[in-house]
């Protein structure tokens, strides 16, 4: 039971995390149909940017307060991850559009690719750690030696995936730009019809979804303390996995998703064995799009001749 | 790459046609700007800073500024030479470019037989290069490689070329075919030419356990949850340490004997049985041959197969899955033999891998391997057969030049190591070639049936979404 209340926290920690890389792979699939195999990789960059801007607040800025330097620390991240975002739609993704089906999705692994040795090349491939952030706990209850714990940065990271899930879920629904997401997302030819700027919009989605990332990464790192340029692809795959399991293109539902990723994660590494956790979450993944292709969240596909 | 492509003026263009007016330098010169400025804010901080570890294990920060200053000016370069060309080229009279001229067609006429003169002598013709068998040792090792990714590479395009099934975890058949040589030759003894095929019927009979539940999946889905299972099967490898010995791998696999002639200096060796002298050159020769032969089978079968019933569906598929399913085609079968016999040849290129290392390890098949083999299959231009052998020298022939750029050493210091660069250089292609030749180095496809005039087939025409 300690045993079973520790893991689901630590999963829905873990699953947070999923979810807001999920987010960036459900927003984009549901806007232009394409999966975005590089955002892994762009969440990775943003774990380095995060601990760099870490490193530059704390030792150069010499700020003190561990709050501050973390709010300095995400938002910056997410500024500069955003760029990176733009950028990579503008030069890998915008001039594919009207290709042909596949070359998003092969020009997307070129640039998972190009990131990862990126990083590698100018950081070096070694893992980079950070002494941790916070390290206070709370003790929930206690129970034959066995304490189950919930920590302040596990805290920290459930509250500002709420908080965050609930301004783009407002941005998404009330907003001019989220109208505009939506109506892409219908059909992009009738939305460029009546005055929506598309590829405007297109680039903002990538960008939204490079600074949810960004956040994750920030995060991740938080919740680490340490990052390597090879962590974009496994975390990549398996917030896929969480967008495909809550339905693609529902945002809600890349969360739930990233949730259930995250527990199954954890409970399977706690019950049967943590060297199969990833053939766990892989397996999921082929078996979520086998048998319910659209999701818990998602609609069907309806398939038009 | 165009950020905003700059229309030059008409009237100017048509004035001076051939040299670039003041008006197209300075629009490419604030485009070089913006583009220059837009990597320096890319560059903040992960390049202008680089993270060292200093004595007491703590991260500090090391700038580099002149690095930030260098990659700036290469890309104001790059971008300022782009839009230059751009507006000539916007200002130049449109050209329709014909998708395959005759004289190009009949280039791919005598390409063939000349890679294929090439490739035979290609032994003989290193070795008088480099004046002696021992010298040619590179070379071919290195034609080995090359020739083990055409046979991959066409293997693959089975699947993705001419069904149209994209598979992303195509390296899990090379792995099941190396491991079964692997482990049938270290622990029954079984000689390579037994497991040759059974590797082969092993990877095919994967191929259908791992095709049958992705059969309803298009497209993007279905080229993830092949990565899935090639990612399952790659640490499966490595977890399952009683069988497979883990990450550890296993070695001292069997060498390949010539039909049973060990290659050795003994009294019953290949080089006392043809009466020559011994040197361990002999064996990288049967190799080179080995591979090229199982290449050829690869390619021979499926051009046979392109003329069978099974290899039309299979064409069908990729045009329309729809319209082959109302036309009485069964789609699943058809998807099952096209994965069967994809990993079929997986197989035996990973057998043919495991007998030539004599050791194997998870770590050869991971997913970077994959995504080198579907590159070369895109670059080839799916479905091209020439294509594809094309794409395999220049992807894995093109990194080997970079560990030969000593000049590069003597510009960037001594610590400059080209071969780091492999990769991101290799991810940058990937991108630039969908954006510049999508369609691969041969992009037009010779159409399987020819009615009564060539004529373009839907393939080429295909759009998004409608593929």
């Amino acid at each position: 039971m300690e045993v079973f209340v520790q893991q689901l926290i630590n999963g829905l920690t873990l699953g947070s995390i999923y979810g807001l890389i999920a987010i960036g792979y459900t927003m984009v699939f549901g806007i232009i149909g394409m999966i975005n195999f590089a955002h892994g990789d762009v969440f990775m960059l943003s774990a380095f940017i995060a601990l760099m801007l870490f490193l530059f607040v704390t030792a150069w800025l010499g700020i003190g307060s561990i709050m501050i330097a973390l709010i300095i620390v995400m938002i910056g991240a997410m500024l500069l991850t955003s760029l990176w975002g733009w950028t990579l739609e503008r030069m890998a993704y915008r001039p594919l559009r009207g290709s042909f089906r596949l070359a998003p999705l092969i020009s997307a692994i070129g640039v998972s690719i190009f990131l990862s040795n990126f990083v590698q090349v100018s950081q070096g491939a070694r893992n980079k750690p950070i002494p941790p952030m916070v390290r206070d706990v709370i003790v929930l209850f206690e129970r034959d030696g066995y304490a189950v714990a919930l920590s302040y940065k596990q805290i920290i990271i459930m509250v500002t995936t709420a908080i965050l899930l609930a301004v783009f879920w407002y941005v998404v629904q009330k907003t001019s730009l989220g109208r505009a997401q939506r109506a892409c997302e219908q059909d992009r030819r009738m939305a460029a019809l009546i005055g929506i700027n598309v590829d405007r919009t297109i680039s903002l989605t990538f960008v939204m979804g490079a600074a949810l990332a960004a956040v994750a990464g920030t995060m991740y790192l938080l919740y680490y303390g340490v990052v390597s340029f090879a962590d974009g692809f496994v975390p990549g795959v398996k917030a896929f996995t969480a967008a495909v399991l809550g339905g693609i293109g529902s945002l809600p539902g890349a969360v739930l998703g990233g949730l259930i990723i995250g527990l199954v994660e954890t409970l399977w590494s706690a019950y049967f064995s943590i060297e199969y956790k990833d053939v766990a979450a892989f397996s999921l993944l082929a078996i979520v799009l086998v048998f319910m292709p659209s999701g818990i969240l998602g609609r069907p596909e309806v398939e038009k001749v | 790459m165009a950020l905003n492509t700059p229309h030059a003026p008409a009237i100017a263009a048509a004035e001076a046609p051939s040299s670039a007016t003041g008006a197209q330098i300075a629009a490419a010169l604030r485009e070089a700007g913006i583009a220059a400025l837009l990597t320096l804010g890319l560059s903040i901080p992960i390049l202008a800073f680089k993270t060292e570890q200093n004595q007491a294990n703590a991260l500090y920060l090391q700038p580099r500024w002149g690095v930030v200053a260098v990659a700036c000016a290469l890309i104001f370069a790059l971008r300022f030479v782009l839009c230059l060309r751009a507006a000539r080229r916007a200002a130049a009279p449109a050209r329709l470019r014909a998708p395959a001229s005759p004289a190009l067609q009949k280039l791919f006429g005598i390409a063939v037989p000349l890679f294929l003169g090439v490739a035979v002598t290609f032994p003989l013709l290193a070795t008088l290069a480099s004046g002696g068998l021992g010298g040619a040792r590179y070379w071919i090792d290195l034609g080995i490689l090359i020739l083990t990714y055409v046979m991959l590479g066409w293997g693959l395009n089975i699947v993705v070329g001419l069904a149209g099934l994209l598979d992303l975890g195509y390296v899990a058949f090379y792995a099941v075919g190396a491991y079964s040589y692997a482990l049938l030759s270290t622990t029954f003894g079984w000689s390579f030419w037994l497991c040759l095929p059974l590797a082969g019927i092993l990877a095919a009979f994967w191929g259908i356990i791992l095709g049958f539940p992705v059969l309803r999946l298009r497209g993007d889905y279905l080229a993830i949850v092949t990565l899935a299972f090639g990612e399952i099967i790659r640490l499966v490898l490595i977890n399952w340490v009683d069988l497979t010995n883990g990450g550890a791998g296993i070695s001292s696999i069997p060498r390949v004997t010539f039909f049973g002639v060990p290659f050795d200096s003994s009294e019953d060796g290949f080089a006392s049985l043809f009466g020559i002298p011994f040197s361990p050159m002999h064996r990288m020769i049967f190799l080179y041959y080995l591979i090229l032969v199982l290449a050829l089978i690869t390619n021979l079968v499926t051009i046979r197969l392109r003329r069978l019933p099974v290899g039309r569906a299979w064409e069908a598929l990729r045009e329309d899955e729809i319209a082959c399913r109302s036309l009485g085609i069964n789609t699943r079968n058809t998807k099952l033999t096209a994965f069967a016999i994809g990993a079929m040849f997986g197989g035996f290129a990973g057998s043919f891998f495991a007998v030539r290392q004599g050791f194997v390890s998870p770590e050869s098949f991971n997913f970077l391997e994959s995504a080198i083999i579907l590159s070369i299959v895109v670059l080839g231009g799916m479905g091209s057969q020439v294509g594809v052998a094309i794409a395999a020298v220049l992807m894995v022939g093109a990194p080997e030049l970079l560990r030969n750029l000593d000049f590069l050493k003597q510009v960037f210091g001594a610590g400059f190591d080209p071969n780091e660069y492999r990769l991101l250089i290799f991810g940058l292609a990937m991108v630039a070639m969908m954006v510049w030749r999508p369609r691969g180095l041969v992009g037009h496809r010779e159409p399987s049936i020819v009615l009564t005039e060539r004529k373009a087939i839907s393939g080429s025409l295909v759009k998004e979404g409608h593929g």
